[in-house]
C-alpha cells in the first residue's frame, strides 16, 4: 500500500504532527542503529499524555514490542504496536541533554559546524513542544524506538549495540487523535563515539478499525479495558 | 527476590533528636519542604506500604524529580543507598544515605482512578487513588500547579522486579515493619507524599497503613 505521507528525517532531526485515529505511522531505521525518542499527547486535550508506568505495569513488561499498546495517563490507549521487526524498544532511559552530549562528544556549535552542530533530545523535545503550547511541565519519560536496554537481577542496565538493523521498522496504529512529538537523537546510553545519530523514515498509512479480537486487545485484559475507555471517550465527544 | 544486602545501611540518627516528626495516615498526602543539608527519613511503620513520593525544586517547581534521568545517570532501575535522585534539569535533588529495605521502585508510578479501571475493573473507579492525593498536594502548594505537574514518582518500599527477559511484576514487598529510607537533601526541595490508598493490590495485603516522616537539621 502506498503511504499517504512520507518524510525522511536526518539524524538529530525533529518532527511533530497530529495523527488521527484510523492511521498507522511506520518508523523505518534506514541505516541501522537509529533511535526515535517519542512523546505522545491527546491532540485536543494535551494534558493527557503518554504514561510510562501505566504502559509498563498495565502490560507486565519492561519494554515495548508488538502487539503491545501505548497507554495514556487517563486509562486510555494512544496506539497499538501492530508491526515490529525489531522486538524491543526502551521506555525507561529518557533522552539526552546538553550536558550529556558535551560530556560525551564535545562541543560542536553552529558557528563552526553549521547544520552539523550537535543537538540533544531534551532540546529537540522542548522546541517541538513549544509549537503546540507545551513545555517543560509536559516532559515525561519518553519511548526510545529501536533501542534495547536490558537489566540484570540487581537492576544494572546494559545498552545492546547493533540491535536495530537497516530496514527494521515499527508500526503504530493510532486509537486516539494524537499529537506525536519525536526526534532522532541518539539514545542517552548509546556508548559509541563520535556523535552519529542515524536517519529515520516516517510513513503514514490508513488502517481498518480494530475489533476487540485484535492482538493488542487480547494480549492483556488491561489493554481491552483501556481500549473500551478510549471508545467511551469518542462515544461522548463525537 | 532478595535485594542485594550490600545496599542495606542503618542510620546513626536518633528519632528523639529529629526537628520534625509526623505520621502520614493511610490514604493521606503530605507536603513539606526539606532544606539543603537536612535529612528526611520515611518509615514504613507496619510494613509493605507504598509511599508514593514526588520531589520538586522548592524555588522552581518546573524543575522536578525525573525517573528517567535518575535511571539514566545511575545506570540502574532500583533506588537504594548511594542513589542520587536527579531532576528534569539534571540537578541532584537528594541522595539516599541509609536504607533498611534495600530496594525502592521508580518505574511503577502512582495509581489513579482512571488507571485503576484499566488495571482492575471498571467498577473500582470511585475508589481513592494516589493521583487524587497528588492533585490535592500540588494545589495546596499553589503556583497554578495541576495534573501536568505530576510526573513519574518514586514508590518507596515497593518491589517491582524486572527480569533479564523484560518481564515486570509487582512482587511481594521486601519491606517490613519499621524499615526506613533516609535521604539527604542536596538542594532545597518540596516533598509530596501520597501514602497509597490502594485496596486492589495484594502487595500491601489490601490494607494500607501509616508511614512516619522525620526530618533532622
Amino acid at each position: 500500500m502506498e503511504p499517504i505521507y512520507e518524510i525522511e528525517l536526518t539524524g538529530a532531526g525533529m518532527w511533530s504532527r497530529v495523527i488521527s485515529r484510523g492511521k498507522t505511522l511506520r518508523l523505518t531505521d534506514l541505516t541501522g542503529g537509529a533511535n526515535v525518542g517519542m512523546l505522545l499527547y491527546h491532540a485536543p486535550e494535551r494534558h493527557e499524555r503518554y504514561n510510562m508506568p501505566d504502559t509498563l505495569k498495565g502490560q507486565h513488561i519492561f519494554y515495548l514490542r508488538a502487539p503491545y499498546g501505548i497507554h495514556s495517563d487517563m486509562g486510555r490507549l494512544f496506539a497499538s504496536i501492530t508491526g515490529d521487526t525489531c522486538g524491543w524498544h526502551d521506555t525507561v532511559c529518557g533522552t539526552s541533554d546538553a550536558e550529556l552530549v558535551e560530556e560525551r562528544y564535545g562541543v560542536h556549535n553552529f558557528q563552526e559546524a553549521r547544520n552539523e552542530f550537535y543537538r540533544n533530545g531534551r532540546e529537540c523535545f522542548l522546541i517541538e513542544l513549544a509549537k503546540w503550547g507545551l513545555g517543560e511541565r509536559d516532559l515525561v519519560p519518553n519511548i526510545n524506538f529501536f533501542s534495547k536496554v536490558v537489566a540484570d537481577v540487581d537492576g544494572n542496565l546494559s545498552y545492546m549495540e547493533g540491535h536495530s538493523k537497516a530496514g527494521d521498522h515499527v508500526d503504530l496504529r493510532f486509537e486516539m487523535d494524537t499529537l506525536v512529538v519525536l526526534n532522532t537523537c541518539q539514545h542517552p546510553l548509546h556508548p559509541s563515539t563520535p556523535y552519529d545519530p542515524r536517519p529515520v523514515k516516517l510513513s503514514v498509512f490508513p488502517n481498518a478499525t480494530p475489533t476487540m479480537e485484535d492482538a493488542t486487545m487480547t494480549v492483556r485484559p488491561e489493554n481491552a479495558r483501556a481500549y473500551r475507555n478510549t471508545l467511551d471517550y469518542y462515544l461522548l465527544s463525537r | 527476590m532478595a535485594a542485594s544486602t550490600s545496599l542495606l545501611k542503618e542510620s546513626p540518627l536518633d528519632p528523639s533528636c529529629a526537628a520534625y516528626d509526623h505520621t502520614v495516615l493511610a490514604g493521606d498526602h503530605w507536603l513539606h519542604p526539606v532544606k539543603k543539608g537536612q535529612v528526611l527519613r520515611i518509615v514504613d511503620v507496619e510494613g509493605n506500604q507504598a509511599a508514593d513520593t514526588l520531589f520538586y525544586n522548592l524555588h522552581e517547581p518546573l524543575d522536578r524529580y525525573s525517573a528517567s534521568d535518575t535511571i539514566r545517570r545511575g545506570h540502574n532501575l532500583y533506588l537504594s543507598t548511594g542513589t542520587t535522585l536527579y531532576s528534569t534539569r539534571s540537578h541532584a535533588l537528594l541522595t539516599i544515605v541509609a536504607d533498611t529495605c534495600g530496594r525502592h521502585d521508580t518505574l511503577g508510578g502512582a495509581c489513579s482512578r482512571e488507571s485503576n479501571t484499566m488495571r482492575y475493573s471498571f467498577d473500582v473507579e470511585p475508589m481513592h487513588a494516589c493521583r487524587d492525593s497528588f492533585i490535592c498536594g500540588v494545589q495546596q502548594w499553589g503556583h497554578g500547579m495541576n495534573k501536568r505537574d505530576i510526573t513519574c514518582n518514586i514508590n518507596f518500599f515497593m518491589n517491582v522486579p524486572v527480569t533479564p527477559d523484560g518481564g515486570l511484576s509487582f512482587a511481594d514487598g521486601i519491606s517490613g515493619p519499621n524499615r526506613y529510607v533516609e535521604l539527604r537533601a542536596e538542594m532545597d526541595v518540596m516533598c509530596l507524599i501520597s501514602n497509597c490508598p490502594q485496596l486492589n493490590n495484594p502487595c500491601n495485603a489490601y490494607n494500607p497503613t501509616p508511614v512516619r516522616v522525620l526530618i533532622w537539621d
